[in-house]
């Protein structure tokens, strides 16, 4: 186990840089998630950590050592990959060991920690099976028993439960996170689904266009998001954003009219936007700001989401289960003060 | 009667001859006439040499398929002589040390203008490719030359050398290379193998098929190669298969029942091999895009 550092982490390929001066400190034994959309930068990253990428300027430090110009196999860390990467004409057995290839340490010793690994595992039944004759499940577990065998300093994760249904994904989620409090290693763990981001972490690192957004505790991102990307992109559905201006007494003027209550800290004048998640926006709010004719109605049980169709165009908003407004009804949106995001028209930034 | 009970004779019926026949229509008749002219073409050579194999001298220019007087008296003559299992053993040499070569150069060029990011390498990669286009009439000059020069003429060496890496089996290797995913190469390095350690023990497996396909290829290209040992070879002892067998007989004479002797012999290895790994050639065909 080791703390890991990037410091200004640059990268660039022929004139286009994809990485644009990242900095962040991982302590040991923690679980951090990269997650961001397609190309943000997350996979580009945890390869410059595992040394399969050539850093451009910037450092890498592994336990206090700076890493940089170290082959991959120097770096003391293992990585679970996408599509797993276990050897289709090995075992099971022979799969979980390769890491152990190059180690001087005597056979009966390598048998002990394969075996030992394939125990937390559980897959000690399987060891002389070929990897033809796994499900996805059992395929990942090899490979992340590869990854453990060696007991590496940083363990690396790169999507690995996107090729995976999802129940399955479910159930590994769990898995992995169950290993992590076991074992206590320091895991950077790569997805693009903020689900798997929300529930595994210790903290969340959110990047954008090889920028870091936000970096925080899943209830941190989740509740107090430092932009509008951010609070888009965590919380699922999206958060709705209505365009509006600062006016007197912090309060907010929306474009149809209507007044929100608010804390404003900024002057009048200023245009806003205001984020309320769909499950804070409802219609039983004592002070509706909202108004607008139901379009669509997704019943999830417990709660039933409904799209309203309003001046300002569509949101999402939370309505009783069991009783929920019909298709074509007018409903009357609004939220309490406490769960109202808001942010600066302009940069996207939080204000409040 | 119920429907269900009128019905159920027919459908048994139908089930036992697995459903009514298609009537053949007339494209498929001359589809099949054409293959069945194209199989008479490939097999007409081989049933000939077999025959010609089994007739006396005096019968050779009689074109009947079936000998009038049988004879296994050439093949007693061949298997007697004691130069036809030199030659045989030559050829054996020659054509397995040349396919272990080829098997282990042209996988490690290929996967390394597959797998490795350098200057140059596209152009390396269209230089090899663009040797493919010259014919080997034109090459064997200048390697007669080289041989000559390195003191290699009427010796294995001399024999083998043009063909010990080829273009061919690159860009066969190569193409195959591109199938592994990189993934599992980067896994074997982070897991601290070096790169001749990745490519033996983790690349290589993984391109079996294509191995036994080149091998083939190569085996199969050296044991009838004719021009280059015919040309590099002197002594009778050096001589390799094809060459031997066509010097059975004299300028006045053609033994043709004993060459056809001879090459029946001689395809016996060559049929071992194919069958055995036929369906790797085809496979390394169709990946490869080219003709072996």
């Amino acid at each position: 186990m080791a703390d890991l550092a990037l410091r200004d982490l640059v990268k660039t390929y022929d004139k286009t840089q994809v990485l644009h001066g990242i900095n962040l400190d991982v302590q040991d034994g923690e679980f951090v998630v990269f997650v961001g959309p397609s190309g943000c930068g997350k996979s580009t990253t945890l390869r410059l950590i595992a040394g399969l990428e050539e850093v451009t300027s910037g450092g890498i430090e592994i336990g206090g050592r700076v890493v940089n110009n170290l082959e991959p196999k120097h770096r003391n860390i293992a990585m679970v990959f996408q599509n797993y990467a276990i050897y289709p004409h090995m075992t099971v057995r022979k799969n979980i060991g390769f890491g152990l290839r190059s180690s001087s340490a005597p056979r009966a010793e390598k048998d002990k920690r394969i075996r030992e690994v394939a125990e937390l595992l559980g897959m000690t039944d399987l060891l002389d099976r070929k990897p033809d004759q796994l499900s996805g499940g059992q395929r990942q577990r090899v490979a992340i028993g590869r990854a453990m065998v060696r007991d590496p300093a940083v363990f690396l994760f790169d999507e690995p439960l996107s090729n995976l249904d999802a129940q399955l994904r479910t159930q590994m989620r769990l898995e992995i996170k169950k290993l992590h409090q076991r074992v206590g290693s320091t895991i950077i763990f790569v997805t693009h689904d903020q689900v798997e981001a929300m529930t595994m972490a210790d903290r969340i690192v959110i990047m954008k266009d090889g920028h870091i957004q936000q970096v925080g505790t899943p209830s941190e991102v989740y509740h107090t998001p430092a932009n509008t990307f951010v609070a888009q992109f965590i919380g699922a559905p999206a958060m709705n954003m209505l365009p509006g201006q600062a006016v007197e007494n912090g309060a907010i003027l929306l474009k149809t009219g209507d007044l929100v209550k608010a804390d404003l800290p900024v002057g009048t004048g200023r245009q806003v936007t205001l984020g309320v998640r769909p499950e804070d926006l409802t219609d039983a709010a004592a002070e509706p700001f909202l108004e607008g004719q139901v379009a669509l109605r997704e019943p999830l049980g417990h709660e039933t989401l409904i799209y309203v169709t309003t001046e300002m165009g569509e949101f999402i908003a939370k309505a009783d289960g069991r009783r929920p407004p019909e298709v074509g009804a007018t409903v009357r949106l609004g939220a309490e003060q406490e769960n109202l995001h808001i942010f600066d028209a302009e940069t996207g930034s939080a204000l409040a | 009667m119920a429907v269900a009970e009128q019905i159920r004779p027919t459908t048994d019926a139908l089930l036992k001859t697995g459903g009514p026949k298609r009537p053949a229509n007339m494209g498929q008749y001359v589809r099949w006439a054409l293959l069945f002219l194209g199989g008479i073409l490939m097999v007409m050579p081989i049933a000939y040499m077999i025959s010609t194999s089994l007739k006396w001298p005096h019968e050779i220019y009689n074109l009947k398929l079936i000998p009038e007087e049988p004879t296994i008296e050439n093949y007693t003559f061949v298997l007697e002589d004691g130069r036809f299992y030199w030659w045989f053993l030559n050829s054996i040499i020659i054509a397995l040390i040349t396919t272990i070569c080829n098997v282990l150069f042209d996988s490690l060029v290929g996967y390394t203008l597959c797998k490795f990011r350098f200057p140059g390498r596209y152009i390396i990669f269209i230089a090899i490719l663009s040797t493919l286009m010259i014919p080997t009439e034109m090459l064997v000059i200048p390697w007669y030359l080289m041989s000559q020069q390195f003191g290699w003429l009427d010796s294995y060496w001399g024999i083998m050398f043009p063909g010990l890496m080829t273009a061919f089996g690159t860009f066969l290797m190569k193409q195959f290379f591109e199938t592994v995913p990189d993934d599992f190469i980067e896994a074997a390095r982070i897991d601290g193998l070096n790169e001749l350690q990745i490519w033996w023990t983790v690349a290589m497996p993984l391109v079996k098929p294509a191995l036994a396909a080149l091998a083939i290829f190569v085996f199969l290209g050296n044991w009838t190669a004719f021009i280059w040992p015919l040309i590099v070879t002197n002594s009778v002892e050096m001589y390799t298969l094809p060459v031997g067998l066509s010097s059975f007989g004299d300028e006045a004479d053609v033994a043709w029942e004993l060459i056809m002797t001879g090459a029946a012999i001689s395809t016996i290895p060559t049929l071992i091999v194919f069958l055995i790994f036929q369906r790797f050639i085809i496979r390394g065909v169709v990946m490869a895009g080219l003709k072996g």
